[in-house]
Parts: C-alpha cells; structure tokens; sequence
C-alpha cells in the first residue's frame, strides 16, 4: 500500500472573526483515502473543533460538498492521492452564508428550491406496476439531484444576483414540465420566466459541470427557455399553448 | 371534581411538564426520533451533536427499509421490530420510501435448502412473502446470475439513508426542540448521584457553557460507551463496522439479498442511480477509527457478483465503513460481530448509582422510532409523566423543512 504523506490547506473561520485564515496539517495517506477521511482524520487526530457537514460517504446524500483545490466536489468521492498536488486546498461552498470553517447555512439553497409542486422522490418508475409516461428512460431522473448545492455555488450568476433561483430549483422546474406525473407544469413554468429566472443564466455550463450526479441543471434551463418561447410564439399567433 | 379544580389541575400539570428538560447526547436517527417523541408529550427538549445530524453510523447505511426477513431465522426478536416499524414508518413518511420491494434470491442447494426455515420463520414473524421460479425474478430483475434457481419476494424498500431520519428532526425542530449541531459534550455535571447537566464546547464559535437538564440521554450510537464512560457508568456496546461499496449504476430495482444466513456481501441496494453492495463485520474499539480494509472492497465485489454478473465491471464509486452499534460486552474478545442481535435496549442506569441518565443504543435505521418510543417511556415514567406516545400516527414533516 502506497502510503504518503499529504499537506492540506483548510480554510478556517469561527463566529465573531473578522476574516477567515488558513491552517495546514499533514495526513497520511493510502490508496483509498478521501477527502472527507482526510478531513476527518484532522478532526480526530490535530483539532477536533474543525467543522465540516458529512453522512453518507458515497456521494449520495450530497452533505459534504466543498471546494477542493478551487473546484465544487462532494470530498466523500475524491482520492486524495489522485488529486496529485503535494498541497490540498481545502474552502466551504460559496454563494452560500458561512458558518464555521467548511460549514455553510443551507437555509437559503432549500428556502428557493423546496416547493410542494416539485416533488423530489417519487414512485420508482422502474418497477412493473409503477404508473409512468412511455419513453421514461428519456428523461434524466430528477430524483438523481442530491441538493448538494455544488451547482449553486460554481454558479458565476448567483453572485451577482441575490434574487436569482438557481440551477437547482430550475433543473427541478424543468423535470416537472417534462415529465409531471400529476404535477402541475404551468405553475413550474410560471415560476422560472422572469428576469430572476431561466432568462437570467449566462450559460456558462458551470453547474452542469461540477454536478456530481449528472443532473445537468444548465441543459434544463436551455429547455425551460426553448419550452417558454414556444409557447409565447404559440400564444402570439393564437395557436392556444 | 369541579370544572375549576380540573382546570387548575390542567395548568399545573402544564406547568410542571413544559418545565422538564431532557439533554439528549447524539444527533443521529434515534437522537432525532427520541427528540420528536418527547416533543409530542410535552417535554422540553435540547438535543447535542458535535456533527452534523446524521454524520455518525445513520447517514452511512445501505438506505434499506428492512422488512425484517433477513433476521427471521435467527433473531426474531428484531425481526418483528423490522416489519412493525417498516409499517409505521411507510404510513408517517410517505415519499420517502422507493416501493421496490426486495427480492431473496437462492442460487446454491444449500440456499433452496434454507429457503423453508426462511419462509416459516418469516411466516411466524408476520413477514409477507412470496415465492418466485427463476424466470419470474428474472422478469423482474433481468441481471440476476444464470444460476438463480428461486427467489423470495418481500417488503423491503430504499431509503434515503439522510432524508429519512432527518425528516424526525425537521419535526422535532418545528416542535420546538433545540437541535445543537456541532456542540460537543465535554462533561457531565453530577451533584451527589444525580447528574444535572452537561457542559458543551460551541465549534461554530469555541463557546464554551453548560445546559443544565432535569435528565439526559445517551444516545450516542456506536460513541455511547465514551459518553457513558464521562459519568462512570458501563454501557454494553460493540462497534461493530462494516465495508459497503457503491458501484455506478443501477443494477437492480429492487433490493437483492442472499437467500442464506448473513454474510458478507450478501446484499445489493439500489440507491439513485447507484448500486450498493454490503457488508462485511469486525469490531472496533474506537468508533473514530475504523479502517478501510481493502480485502473488505474485494470481497464486496466477490460476493455481490455471485449474485449479479453485472457487478463485477461496474466502475467504484465509493467504499466506505460505519460503525454498528451492537449490543454485547465491551472488552471481549475479537470476534466478527455477526453472532451479536440487532435488537435495541435502553438502560436506566440507577442501578449503578447514577440518576438522571438513560442510554438508548443497538438496533437498526428502520427501528429508530420504536427505539425512541422505548426511551421515551422509561424518561417519562422517571419523570413521572403520563402522556402516551404518538409517534405511530403522526405524519412528519418533509425533509427539507429542516433547513427552514
């Protein structure tokens, strides 16, 4: 086993600071060792007051997402032996209140995203008896959406703009206009078109591509607009929707 | 009694009861469960984690909804916890549950041999079944190995080994009760025999104060025994961790398990759209350091493909361990932890010279609630407070309404 010593750089910051600082520590590593061990090998062995969020360790409950040498990553998923910097650096999500060290309030994430009519799990349609539209397998299953946030903070847009919904709440937008299965698509659409909407995307494809489970929130943004202009077009020309 | 002295009655029992605090030390799923029940009954409630909630053993399982039927052989005692608390958990957590269903599935004479004690003790322990030829499961699950023989079909269900418990706290929260994340225990407080409270270091800040409380609960998973420890007292626990390995891709829709005693590997989770397969048991000391053996990915693998072919060149997405918090004397010999039940025990530990302080530990993600109703009760008979538990019809919260 490959063992070796890794140097990681962790942004650290508690309430009351003025600014956030950096601490190092070293860690071993083996072939195996992610950045969530790492981190909480840190936790056990150096300073047990650094805070990070974590549960699943397996990239699927999407609590443990972080920046890892400037990119949104779940840490549960990545080997540190081969990131191959001999420095780790270590940064909480951004577009995001900062709570302690790694840990961010997620408050607002699920205050935009979280609407009765965009449900997130549903019947399994991959079983017999499930009740699903023909062609399923066609759609993107939006139950894949870990609400891990990575998209909103590689967002370049939610920076500059407070009000904007983000890719997440409009990739689920787009699921429900797609495939509603008893939910309401107009009320979906309604919500995305304004200038806080699908309209306010720079289509910088960042969300899509830090996603860690192939959501592809930008692709539905693209589909919100190209469905909203349809039918716009459609109701100019009296063509009903 | 007169309409006044009832009322008066009313409002000093009130009284007394919203004055209770309960600490309670773990913020995974039976912290959470036990939060929302003696919420329910009127307790006052501060629960402490020096985590994130569901950051121990809770967020880490395979997200199977047990049915119960993998203990009906040889622990049937946790068996019919399983399919009562599946039940339950169905009726107040609707959406939660993928409704797949699980297959057994025999693919050796041995297992065709085990499959008749399978199906009576499911049969004695309330577990619906259903018998399937090879070319029905294949139906239904088209990468079971060539080697199938039979299966068995029952009511397990994925889960979202996170957003289920968390839908206890987000209930619990709205209720009223004071969820300290990332607030670690440092010491108990005793005066005389009694403890009256527990002092906590803030993370978020480097705080540190104390939480004075009526009475406290230990229900710290696979880390009870170092709680217990801060007060003297002995709690019986074996962490006992496994190796669960998630491979891209979703190889099956239902839940797959081998139709034989437990082993390794012997079971495949659909979980979005991965595989997980798992698991393997040794026991630890310390909760904290658990390992990743990397003979324990292998025969993952191994096994999960003797099941599924397909498995066997699905890319890895993760291997990872978590710590069960199994019943069974603390410093004995190594053993694998597999002989060790699945049930769960609460301790009321004045009997050994401690009062105030109850430990709720063992048992599985799909009895956290009736572990919490278990705990609840001997709170409430300590403190004298007759309110019934109302856990089993409540609806929860989403999961989301947590971070309201």
């Amino acid at each position: 086993m490959a063992e070796r010593d890794v140097v990681f750089k962790v942004l650290r910051y508690k309430q009351g600071e003025t600014v956030p600082h950096y601490d190092t520590f070293t860690v071993k590593t083996d072939e195996n060792t992610t950045a969530l061990v790492a981190l909480q090998a840190i936790r056990r062995d150096d300073d047990p007051s650094l805070t990070l969020r974590h549960s699943c360790h397996h990239g699927s409950c999407g609590t443990c997402g972080m920046r890892i040498n400037g990119e949104e990553q779940l840490s549960c998923v990545v080997n540190v032996q081969e990131l191959g910097t001999p420095t780790v650096v270590v940064e909480p999500l951004q577009n995001a209140p900062l709570v302690s060290d790694l840990v961010v309030d997620m408050a607002p994430f699920f205050d935009r995203y979280t609407q009765p009519e965009m449900p997130y799990v549903r019947q399994s349609e991959f079983m017999p008896e499930a009740d699903v539209p023909d062609g399923i397998g066609h759609y993107t299953r939006y139950e894949n959406c870990l609400e891990c946030g990575l998209c909103v903070s590689a967002c370049p847009v939610m920076g500059s703009d407070a009000s904007y919904l983000g890719p997440a709440a409009m990739a689920a937008a787009w699921r429900v206009v797609a495939e509603p299965r008893g939910s309401d698509p107009e009320f979906a659409l309604n919500w995305a078109d304004n200038e806080h909407g699908c309209w306010r995307c720079h289509v910088a494809y960042e969300c899509t591509e830090v996603c860690p489970s192939d959501v592809n929130p930008a692709e539905a943004i693209m589909s919100l607009r190209g469905e909203l202009t349809k039918r716009k077009f459609r109701r100019v020309f009296g063509l009903g929707k | 009694m007169t309409s006044i002295s009832i009322l008066c009655l009313w409002l000093f029992t009130g009284y007394i009861m919203s004055n209770y605090h309960v600490v309670i030390i773990g913020g995974g799923g039976t912290g959470g469960a036990l939060a929302h029940d003696l919420a329910l009954r009127g307790l006052r409630v501060t629960l402490v984690e020096r985590g994130e909630v569901t950051s121990g053993t809770t967020g880490r399982h395979h997200g199977l909804l047990h049915s119960g039927a993998r203990y009906a052989v040889k622990d049937q005692e946790s068996a019919i916890e399983c399919i009562e608390e599946n039940t339950i958990l169905r009726k107040i957590a609707p959406g939660t549950f993928e409704e797949n269903d699980g297959l057994f599935v025999a693919i050796t004479d041995e297992d065709v041999e085990y499959s008749h004690a399978f199906i009576e003790g499911c049969a004695e322990c309330g577990i619906p079944t259903q018998q399937l030829s090879k070319q029905e499961a294949l139906r239904l699950e088209p990468n079971l190995t060539d080697d199938l023989i039979l299966a068995v079909r029952i009511p397990d269900a994925t889960m979202d080994a996170m957003r289920m418990p968390l839908r206890f706290f987000a209930t619990a929260k709205k209720n009223g009760v004071d969820i300290k994340t990332y607030t670690e225990v440092l010491a108990i407080r005793k005066q005389g025999e009694a403890v009256t409270g527990v002092q906590v270091k803030d993370h978020t800040s480097g705080k540190v104060y104390d939480i004075g409380a009526d009475l406290i609960v230990n229900a710290a998973g696979p880390w009870s025994g170092k709680v217990a420890d801060m007060v003297g007292v002995e709690v019986p626990i074996r962490p006992s961790p496994g190796v669960m390995v998630a491979v891209r891709g979703r190889w099956c829709n239902m839940v797959i398990n081998r139709l034989n005693t437990s082993s390794d590997g012997d079971i495949v989770v659909p979980q979005r759209g991965l595989s997980v397969i798992g698991t393997s048991s040794w026991v630890v000391d310390d909760p904290d350091n658990l390992g990743l053996p990397p003979d324990h990915i292998q025969a993952m693998y191994n096994h999960g493909t003797m099941m599924m072919p397909v498995l066997k060149n699905a890319p890895m997405r993760a291997a990872w361990s978590a710590a069960r918090p199994l019943i069974g004397p603390r410093k004995a010999d190594a053993d694998t932890g597999r002989e060790l039940s699945r049930t769960f025990k609460c301790f009321d530990h004045v009997d050994e010279g401690v009062e105030g302080f109850v430990t709720i530990t063992g048992g599985k993600a799909t009895t956290l609630r009736g572990m919490a109703e278990a705990a609840a009760n001997v709170v409430c008979e300590k403190l004298g407070i007759e309110e019934p538990c109302r856990t089993r019809e409540a609806v929860l919260l989403p999961h989301t309404a947590y971070y309201a």
